[in-house]
């Protein structure tokens, strides 16, 4: 791609000429854009494709893939930004050329990191299943021969031919739902995860797919091919970032990403030490409000935990001064000797804060970074309590926090159905006594800014109601009952927090 | 018949690679029609000598060569390998990480010893006309699964020497395979599993049991 500062114009090609080149509306971006558009332009594709898959992210994790919900809501997004996803509609090369261009130079932002790498091709992905999902089925054959897929749906004779087979070896699928649907015919190779089960008819090195399947297949081979793409971008980036005038809006996109990360607030030395403790029960996510029990239980914290408890404080308003005295403490009240604890903990402490080493000024842990990586095992406490716990050692910790029976089970429901992240925005819901929390969580101090938002700031806290959301009668009343003894003691704690953080929060919007 | 004395294996062994060996149409298999460029000098062989000396990254420039090294060391095994992006006798030469096994045909290997719990004729290394038809049966059910289900077109079916078959299947398009594809596809053939457990029968009629 050339880039120039003339000012853009819109290219005057024929209808015809417009529609061949963007056939569908989907892709799976094999071909770079090769035309020239202006630096602005550059930048306004480049974060109008951030807000989106930004949105497929969200709404991945707030409702259910595939749901009615999900389906409409991605679509307004999609039209909101003017990017395409439907086949049909009026004058679709304007969407399709923006998706096409903004495609490709997320991947100049995204390719440099293992973890930038990972959600990127995430949200393409669902991006894509989406808009594969509502493709009618004649323009499915079409598109997949213009992607260079090997895929054929099979003739109707082939079919009836082998329909016994293909019937016998797709589970879950009546024989009538066979006779309707396609059927593709592509290399036994492509179809691993369904012939290594047995759950797709092999015939002479060929598997016989129904399209539901084909839709797992497609969306393997997408991943493939843009984690090759992303690998190879990688190689050729310092040519691109050789280009001053792109090296910084790159840079802000994949640091946009990551949204806030917490590491610079204004909110440093706000926080004194003896608060720590009601903070961890009124404002601490689980994940937090366990690591701290743990520490002061057992006057220790492995690794693990401490990095992530130890950048969280950091994330609230800590100071470097106000950690190591927090932490030894702790630790010294574990039979710790003080001179061990300089030696060999302050040093990891001062590195957390960038004081050592490297001097990175290391960010608090993202939900998803505590979800996916580093699990605890026997003898931790970190992780996010609602994808590392058993469901039935959450559910006893859920009721230690006083939550209603009703709650936990929404809670525990949304844990097995891996929302993690949404789990705990119910848990915040259910301990600030609000209907909807207002925000979609994504790291621990987001967590915590919301609470103390919530029991300080100007807000009128929101009652629960005394009708029942759920079928049951008992819960309602039981939420009630926890709703006014949770006001009551929202009032006491609001006494006490307010006294230390009013400046704290007087920011604020 | 005579029982075999294992004393006078050397003997026999020198003997075997002097007449019986079949060096024109191993060559001939291995070298692939001299297609590919290479593709028998960068085969990886190793032998197995007498008292268990196992020597690796044997390889040969022609059929003369291998012929002359087999009969000069005489081995008890010989172990078809990879073939390699190098001459495996010169990988000690070849920059760090340069050296990678490119191409293999996929080797099915069963042994007679994993019907111990079905037969009560021998045991272990043992094998006699009645457990074998077990092996018989194996192969026809295999190989059928091979040539209809997959496609593959060239197996080669050869007993190993002791208490088992070997199938080589030699598709150009199968020495390529991924290990993933490899894996998924004793997947696909495997119904016992777990020791105790037996997997019902599944659905297609076509579909192969072992």
């Amino acid at each position: 791609m050339e880039f120039s500062k003339k000012k853009w114009r819109m290219p005057r090609l024929a209808g015809d000429q417009r529609n061949a080149s963007y056939p569908h509306c989907l892709q799976f971006y094999l071909q770079p854009p090769s035309e020239n558009i202006s630096l602005i332009e550059f930048e306004n594709l480049a974060i109008d494709r951030v807000k989106l898959l930004k949105s497929v992210e969200n709404l991945g994790v707030s409702y259910v893939k595939g749901t009615e919900q999900y389906q409409s809501k991605l679509e307004s997004e999609l039209r909101k930004l003017k990017f395409s996803y439907r086949e049909n509609l009026e004058d679709e090369y304007e969407p399709r050329r923006r998706d096409h261009i903004s495609h490709f130079i997320l991947r100049l932002a995204y390719c440099q990191s293992e973890e930038l790498r990972r959600w990127f091709i995430q949200q393409e992905m669902d991006l894509l299943r989406f808009r594969f999902s509502i493709l009618p089925k004649d323009k499915i054959q079409d598109f997949l021969k213009d992607s260079q897929l090997q895929f054929e749906a099979i003739s109707d004779e082939e079919k009836t031919l082998r329909e016994q087979e293909i019937i016998a070896s797709s589970p879950n699928s009546s024989g009538s739902k066979v006779v309707l649907e396609s059927i593709y015919k592509i290399p036994f190779a492509d179809a691993l995860d369904l012939f290594r089960g047995r759950k797709v008819y092999l015939e002479d090195g060929f598997a016989y797919v129904p399209l539901k399947d084909i839709v797992a297949i497609i969306l393997n081979e997408f991943r493939a091919k843009l984690s090759k793409a992303l690998a190879l971008t990688a190689r050729s980036l310092p040519a691109v970032q050789s280009d001053e005038r792109l090296q910084p809006l790159l840079n802000h996109l994949s640091h946009s990403y990551t949204g806030q990360d917490y590491s610079t607030q204004g909110n440093v030395g706000k926080i004194s030490l003896d608060q720590i403790d009601s903070l961890s029960t009124k404002s601490f996510p689980p994940c937090m409000r366990q690591l701290h029990k743990a520490l002061r239980e057992n006057h220790h914290l492995r690794h693990g935990g401490r990095m992530q408890y130890g950048l969280f404080l950091k994330g609230i308003g800590l100071t470097l001064e106000q950690a190591l005295q927090f932490w030894k403490q702790e630790f010294i009240k574990g039979k710790m000797d003080p001179d061990k604890f300089d030696k060999g903990y302050s040093y990891n402490i001062r590195h957390s804060f960038g004081k050592e080493g490297k001097r990175t000024d290391y960010t608090p842990f993202s939900c998803l970074k505590i979800i996916l990586s580093n699990p605890p095992s026997q003898g931790d406490y970190h992780g996010c309590p609602f994808r590392h716990s058993d469901p039935e050692l959450l559910k006893q910790k859920l009721q230690s926090y006083k939550i209603s029976p009703g709650g936990i089970s929404q809670i525990l429901d949304l844990a097995k159905g891996t929302h993690y992240q949404v789990a705990c925005q119910k848990y915040f819901e259910m301990i600030h006594n609000v209907d909807d929390c207002g925000f979609s969580l994504n790291h621990p101090n987001q967590f915590f800014c919301e609470s103390q938002r919530i029991l300080n700031g100007g807000k009128d806290i929101k009652k629960e109601p005394i009708q029942p959301e759920t079928p049951q009668p008992k819960p309602s009343i039981q939420k009630a009952k926890d709703a006014s003894s949770a006001l009551a003691s929202l009032n006491s704690s609001l006494e006490m927090d307010m006294e230390g953080l009013e400046d704290y929060f007087s920011e604020d919007s | 018949m005579e029982t075999f004395d294992p004393t006078e294996l050397p003997e026999l062994l020198k003997l075997y690679y002097r007449r019986l060996f079949p060096y024109s149409q191993y060559y001939r298999w291995l070298n692939y029609g001299g297609v590919i460029k290479n593709y028998f000098q960068h085969r990886e062989f190793s032998f197995t000598l007498k008292d268990d000396i196992y020597i690796r990254y044997q390889s040969f420039n022609n059929q003369s060569d291998l012929e002359k090294e087999m009969q000069k060391m005489n081995p008890y095994k010989i172990d078809i390998g990879a073939v390699y992006s190098h001459r495996p006798n010169q990988h000690n030469t070849v920059k760090l990480g340069a050296f990678q096994a490119q191409e293999k045909e996929l080797v099915f290997d069963i042994d007679m010893t994993d019907y111990d719990d079905v037969r009560r004729c021998c045991s272990s290394a043992d094998i006699c006309p009645k457990c074998w038809t077990l092996m018989t049966m194996a192969i026809r059910i295999i190989d059928r699964a091979l040539k209809e289900d997959f496609g593959f077109k060239h197996r080669l079916w050869v007993y190993s020497g002791r208490r088992g078959v070997h199938c080589w299947v030699c598709d150009e398009s199968v020495r390529k395979l991924s290990s993933a594809v490899r894996s998924g596809i004793v997947e696909y053939l495997s119904l016992v599993k777990g020791g105790q457990d037996v997997k019902k029968k599944v659905h297609l009629s076509e579909k192969i049991h072992p």
